[in-house]
């Protein structure tokens, strides 16, 4: 049998926006000391986790197996760790404007305690990270991407004004619950986190720790992201996987959840090249922004606000039950090069494949047909809206 | 009737001159669940090393070679039909083909399970 050929994020290149070929352990020739290790490392290993290498740290990659645990999610609690990604406090004069110099969001009208989808840009238009960043008074709260937030930091500090400070939260760890349970669960232990509503936030209490808790996540589910002095963080993963409704989840279900849900990975269907715009992101564009321009890569993301970009984010539905992963070339009827997969493979609940990629936009209408090129042979494949299985989220007001 | 492992991990059963062959359950283990197999056509020629089958996980991609040159006497069909029987019996009905062996002298240097068994601990 063959060494794999590594799809998703399983490694650190995901930020390089390469595919990986390497060993099940995504082992990528680098020694472990050469890692980082979670604080929840030891852990991870007492509940089976399978570590490895991504972005920087190891990672637990499964526990009982990907496709158990992404139905679990989906229909329970699942816990994710995912204290490799960046929290970041930005405090300082000024700094909501100073912060619409790389973002396209409207940080100087944001509300209080309302998490925003944003998208840190170079000058050419092209997304460095996508991140979630939430006011907390004055100040602002920023999750990024793990094998990203060194290049963010390093980037934003060079175009911050002196008075704006960076702190990177280190001591923080980063815990999900998601699936249609988390909210029983966890408003058990820490009573009133029900009451927020989906991207809303705030500051709460338990294990003798200040935590900061938003309803949001990277499933589609219902679901809450918990920001934690790394010291007590075990006893609030201890304390949830005692809920039989709860179980831990790795990354490789991490994967195939956000995928079924249509959530872009950085590295992947983003990268320094795509816009927003060909992202499909046009969302976190605000509305005054667009008026008013005047943020990194302005020129040309108006220019295809007005336009239209040459290339679109798509979902794919694939024929068969082969998956088509990233790295296949999109094919148009007479064979001509119209794009490139950038995730894809196998929906647990769906149960067949589906992939994301890039397509040009005359092509990116749903239910276009299209091949898919991948290690010489072709696969039938149509366009497909976005997500994949419906978003569960939990709207106020809704029923 | 013997059996063989490669460092491939893979499986070789020998009956005669038939040979059936699999992937062995540290591969399974390592490739986690498996969501598709292709298995090869009877009447194919393989050469030692060729790829013969396909097999997938959720997360990865695996070529499955010929580990011994020969006639394709079978593909598995259950195996192409339910993929995750590899995962369930991996060195038992997740067999993925049959072949009707051209030169047995090709499986001597092959691991005999014991070692096999031993060499993964290693790993």
């Amino acid at each position: 049998m063959s060494r794999e050929v590594h799809s998703g994020p399983t490694d650190e290149t995901q930020a390089r926006g390469t595919p990986y070929s390497g060993d099940p352990e995504g082992g990528a020739g680098l020694p472990p000391e050469q890692l980082d290790k979670l604080p929840l490392d030891s852990w991870h290993r007492s509940k089976g986790g399978r570590m490895v290498p991504f972005a920087g740290y190891e990672m637990p990659v499964q526990y009982e197996g990907i496709i158990a645990e992404h139905l679990w999610t989906r229909e329970n609690a699942g816990l994710f760790d995912v204290s490799h990604m960046g929290q970041l406090f930005i405090h300082g004069r000024a700094v909501a404007a100073a912060l619409e110099r790389f973002m396209p969001g409207d940080f100087q009208a944001a509300k209080d305690m309302k998490p925003k989808y944003s998208l840190l840009l170079n000058e050419e238009g092209g997304i460095i990270d996508d991140l979630m960043a939430t006011r907390r008074g004055e100040d602002f709260y920023v999750v990024v991407n793990g094998a990203t937030k060194h290049g963010d930091i390093a980037y934003m500090e060079r175009r911050l004004p002196g008075e704006v400070v960076i702190d990177h939260m280190r001591s923080q760890a980063l815990l999900a619950l998601q699936g249609p349970k988390a909210a029983e669960v966890l408003d058990a232990a820490i009573p009133g986190v029900a009451q927020l509503g989906f991207m809303e936030a705030g500051p709460f209490r338990a294990f003798g720790h200040p935590l900061w808790i938003s309803r949001s996540g990277y499933t589609g589910e219902d679901g809450f992201e918990i920001s934690i002095p790394a010291m007590a963080a075990q006893d609030l993963a201890d304390w949830l996987v005692a809920d039989e409704r709860v179980k831990p989840i790795g990354l490789g279900a991490r994967d195939s959840l956000r995928l079924e849900a249509g959530l872009p990975l950085y590295g992947h269907d983003l990268d320094d090249r795509t816009t927003p715009v060909m992202a499909g992101l046009t969302f976190a564009i605000n509305k005054r922004r667009r008026a008013e321009g005047g943020f990194a890569g302005a020129m040309r993301i108006m220019a295809e606000l007005q336009n239209g970009a040459p290339q679109l984010r798509v979902g794919f539905e694939v024929e068969g039950r082969q998956p088509v992963r990233e790295g296949a070339l999109v094919l148009d009827g007479e064979g001509n090069d119209v794009g490139k997969i950038t995730s894809g493979g196998f929906s647990p609940s769906l149960q067949r494949p589906i992939a994301m990629g890039h397509v040009a936009t005359g092509l990116a209408e749903p239910g276009t047909a299209l091949k898919l090129e991948q290690r010489g042979k072709l696969f039938d494949a149509r366009v497909a809206a976005m997500p994949f299985v419906p978003h569960r989220y939990h709207r106020k007001g809704a029923a | 009737m013997s059996l063989y492992f490669t460092k491939e991990h893979e499986w070789i059963r020998v009956e005669g001159d038939t040979a059936t062959i699999g992937i062995s359950n540290h591969a399974q283990e390592q490739l986690g669940d498996i969501v598709f197999a292709e298995v090869p056509d009877a009447g194919r020629r393989l050469s030692k090393g060729q790829e013969a089958a396909v097999v997938e996980s959720v997360k990865a991609a695996s070529d499955v070679y010929a580990p011994v040159s020969g006639e394709v006497i079978e593909g598995n069909q259950a195996v192409a039909d339910d993929p995750a029987l590899v995962n369930t019996d991996p060195e038992g009905q997740g067999w993925f083909f049959k072949l009707k062996l051209d030169n047995p002298g090709e499986l001597d240097g092959l691991m005999d399970e014991a070692s096999y068994r031993d060499w993964i601990k290693t790993l």
